[in-house]
């Protein structure tokens, strides 16, 4: 599965590469994809077959790692329309496949869960989650538990109600799905209905396309919301649940055991949507089953996952709009000159609603005990209203502006201590660092920058190792695996895109900084960087 | 990055240069299509059967400069001149937007060919007169509004009434169409009396209003001090550098006003003098 486990850790036990001779580290093969736009997600290898996606039009290969160079074994082209490509806000990214039973699963732009034989790359089963023609869309990777697929929806920006859907892995067949808000039965949990002015919630947001964990000893699994729906904050008073929650569920009912919400009465676009990582760390001297969250709003959240208790809350960047979590109550202590208005201009907010970090996953190495998390440095602007223009009519929108936050680098990639809830060490990166983090036993670290490197940096350190620089920019996770010969390789997808690139992507006008939700403003330069192009890059020792 | 910027900036300058200095790739001595980009499925601006007010205009247009239209299809929503005048690949791009709101800073726009402004869309004679968003009776009517998007993107009279504390009793309205939503749902809702009324801009409303069984008053909302303007200027938007384009599209749009306007009052758009806030 994508993310190596369950709990998400994105650590793999191999040690062949390790923090003497990562340095040699040479390219085995590399393959196109085909494909321009932005790249997410990563490949998968599944006995001796690599799986790998595209963005749309979401196109799966099989390629045979026993034969030289990894030809293709089959490969898998949806149909789509491509009336669905307008629809999805930033880029047309796919975070990629998941394997059980013999079939791969994955998600289409336009709301079609697949299962193909893995072995054949033959449609088994498709349904139909949403209708993209309401502003629908998928981009998430499934997960599967036990006999059930469990997927997500898109589509926030557009009033979408989100929902999770669990589907039986053998048939397709729909067994529960779950909304984020309204009435309990729908909800599987109270207390959503009375935090929204009349029937608001149905409208209320709360997608669900980031990344899903699971514990098999409690048997519940792990994921977030995003940001409430539809209305600017002023018509939707009350704290808008479940918006912006960490939910646990029961992967059998569906029903939740506790959700927590982060993020109440969202006005910055803070999708909550990041990955819950489940480990055992010691807080104040006892060990505990918890789990951590990197927020979009900035602040690392770590909750006994049992119960849902939140034990710690630290801001990992640079945070102004909130001066802390009261842990008794679970409520941000916001500082009102940095909620946003519709009438007033709010400058310098940070994070920017690009969020601290955003759907890159993060990493755990249980050797050092350390989280590795690329981060945004980015802040924004508020600024009053300005005229925009939509299904025919002229309307008025918010001017967001992302900036570089303080420093003026815009990305760094740190090392967090969850006992301690600090940064261990980071290194700065001149753009975000988008792409997913992935330790390693041999105590070696890799993230992808959208310049296009590949670092291999020293994981009790934060030495930097190796880079080699791939023929994009890299906003995918790179993953590793044990090939037929025994050797340890390394994989990346190149293609810059996503929110943050998506002015090389979509090749937007540079001279709006407005553009892509604020995205120009912080990123006007990537085209001196980085190109598009969907490359796969495989490294190993020689 | 400031000289990043700079450099950015005069690009279209030099194109413009470089255009004046080779005429015979200009825009209409060829003979090339006028390229439009425009929506599949937006009743009364356009559709792909053509019959939508914009339509109309692009063929009065392309004839005056002696060629057809070729149209780009694609959803007006966000990303809507990313994805077309601006697009990656050539054969995607256009040239020309019908209808935007005049000073649209991701194209450039001509002089405005019209003005319309949101309206109050209600049953007539059946009691209800309003002539202002700080009407008491607002608070406990339904209140039908498109929903254009989340945080702070709304139609102006929508952060109006948020303003004025009328927030419980408004219903959104989708703008995703479809034979389910098709364009006509919001005025629909107010002729069966789903809703009291619609807030709803201009052109929508009026060739909507006119095709109900149940006559039905249009009422621009007036501005009040403070408040967001609810009457837009529309204009034709042309690719940002392409200057000779735009000077022969405004040509035919100077000359040929009186054609457009009838078009637009065939299709019952509330029209405006510029700086007025009544409807004529």
């Amino acid at each position: 599965m994508p993310n190596k486990n369950q709990s998400a850790t994105r650590y793999s036990a191999v040690s062949e590469i390790n923090t003497d001779n990562v340095k040699n580290l040479k390219v085995a093969w590399s393959f196109s994809t085909g494909v321009l736009r932005g790249h997410e997600g990563e490949p998968l290898v599944v006995s001796n077959t690599m799986y790998v996606h595209t963005p749309f039009p979401n196109i799966v290969y099989a390629l045979d790692l026993t034969k030289e160079g990894a030809p293709v074994k089959w490969k898998y082209v949806p149909k789509q329309d491509s009336a669905v490509i307008p629809i999805a806000c930033c880029d047309t990214v796919n975070r990629g496949v998941t394997y059980a039973n013999g079939k791969i699963f994955f998600n289409q732009l336009d709301t079609n869960t697949v299962a193909l034989d893995a072995e054949t790359g033959k449609e088994l089963w498709k349904v139909k989650q949403g209708d993209y023609k309401q502003g629908q869309t998928v981009t998430s990777a499934p997960m599967v538990i036990k006999d059930k697929v469990i997927s997500g929806i898109s589509g926030g920006e557009f009033g979408v109600r989100g929902f999770v859907t669990a589907n039986d892995i053998n048939t397709g067949k729909q067994i529960w799905r779950m909304y984020s808000t309204g009435p309990e039965a729908e909800v599987g949990f109270p207390g959503s209905v009375e935090t929204w002015k009349g029937e608001e919630w149905k409208r209320g947001g709360g997608t669900t396309w980031g990344w899903y964990s699971y514990d098999p000893e409690l048997d519940l699994f792990y994921y977030g919301t995003g940001n409430p729906g539809s209305w600017n904050p002023d018509q939707r008073p009350g704290d808008n649940k479940y918006s912006m929650t960490i939910f646990a569920r029961n992967p059998d009912t569906g029903k939740a055991a506790w959700a927590y919400q982060k993020t109440p009465h969202d006005a910055w676009d803070y999708d909550g949507i990041n990955e819950n990582v489940l480990v055992d760390v010691n807080v104040n001297g006892q060990m505990r089953k918890v789990l951590v969250n990197f927020d979009r709003n900035g602040f690392s959240y770590m909750l006994d996952r049992k119960t849902g208790e939140l034990l710690q809350a630290n801001p990992f960047v640079h945070v102004n709009w909130a001066k802390g979590v009261d842990l008794k109550t679970g409520k941000p202590i916001e500082d009102p000159e940095k909620r946003t208005s519709a009438t007033k201009n709010t400058k310098d907010i940070c994070p920017s609603a690009m969020g601290g970090k955003n759907q890159q996953p993060v990493s755990y190495s249980p050797r050092t005990g350390f989280f590795y998390v690329p981060t945004n440095n980015l802040c924004m602007d508020y600024e009053g209203v300005e005229v925009k223009y939509q299904a025919g009519q002229p309307y008025v929108g918010a001017i967001v502006v992302s900036k570089p936050g303080p420093g003026g680098n815009r990305g760094e990639f740190i090392a967090w201590d969850p006992s301690a809830g600090k940064k261990v060490w980071g290194i700065k990166e001149p753009l975000s660092a988008w792409g997913g983090a992935l330790a390693t036993a041999g105590d070696v670290v890799f993230y992808g920058t959208m310049e296009g490197w590949l670092k291999a940096v020293h994981a009790k350190t934060g030495d930097v190792l190796w880079k080699f620089k791939t023929p994009s920019g890299i906003i995918g996770n790179p993953m590793t695996y044990v090939g037929p010969d025994g050797k340890q390789y390394i994989a990346v997808l190149s293609g810059v895109g996503g929110w943050s690139g998506i002015g090389v992507a979509a090749d937007m006008s540079l001279e709006d900084p407005t553009a892509g939700l604020g995205a120009i403003g912080a990123f006007k330069d990537l085209a001196n960087f980085s190109n598009q192009g969907g490359v796969l890059t495989v490294f190993s020792l020689p | 990055m400031k000289q990043v910027g700079r450099v950015l900036s005069d690009a279209p300058t030099i194109v413009v240069l470089l255009c004046l200095v080779c005429p015979g790739i200009a825009f209409g001595q060829t003979k090339h299509p006028l390229r439009v980009c425009s929506d599949p499925e937006n009743m009364p601006f356009s559709n792909q059967k053509l019959e939508g007010f914009e339509n109309r205009i692009a063929s009065l247009i392309a004839k005056e400069l002696g060629t057809t239209v070729s149209y780009i299809w694609w959803g007006q929503r966000r990303g809507f001149i990313r994805n077309t005048m601006n697009a990656t690949l050539q054969e995607g791009r256009c040239d020309v937007v019908i209808g935007v709101p005049q000073g649209y800073d991701l194209v450039s726009t001509t002089p405005p060919y019209y003005r319309s402004t949101y309206v109050f869309v209600y049953p007539k004679g059946k009691g209800l007169t309003l002539k202002s968003l700080d009407d008491p009776v607002l608070k406990k009517l339904k209140i039908g509004v498109h929903l254009l998007g989340d945080d702070y993107t709304n139609p102006p009279p929508v952060h109006e009434l948020s303003k004025r504390g009328v927030v419980d009793n408004v219903v959104g309205f989708s703008t995703f169409y479809s034979d389910e939503n098709p364009p006509s749902t919001i005025i629909d809702a107010v002729a069966s009396g789903t809703i009291n009324l619609a807030i709803v801009w201009g052109p929508i409303a009026g060739y909507y209003a006119a095709r109900q069984r149940v006559p039905l008053e249009l009422v621009p909302v007036p501005s009040a001090q403070g408040d967001l303007p609810f009457a837009f200027n529309i204009s034709i938007g042309i690719k940002k550098g392409d200057e000779a384009l735009k000077a022969r599209v405004e040509t035919v749009r100077r000359q040929r006003s009186a054609e457009i306007t009838a078009i637009l009052k065939e299709y019952g758009v509330p029209l405006m003098d510029e700086g007025r806030t009544r409807a004529k």
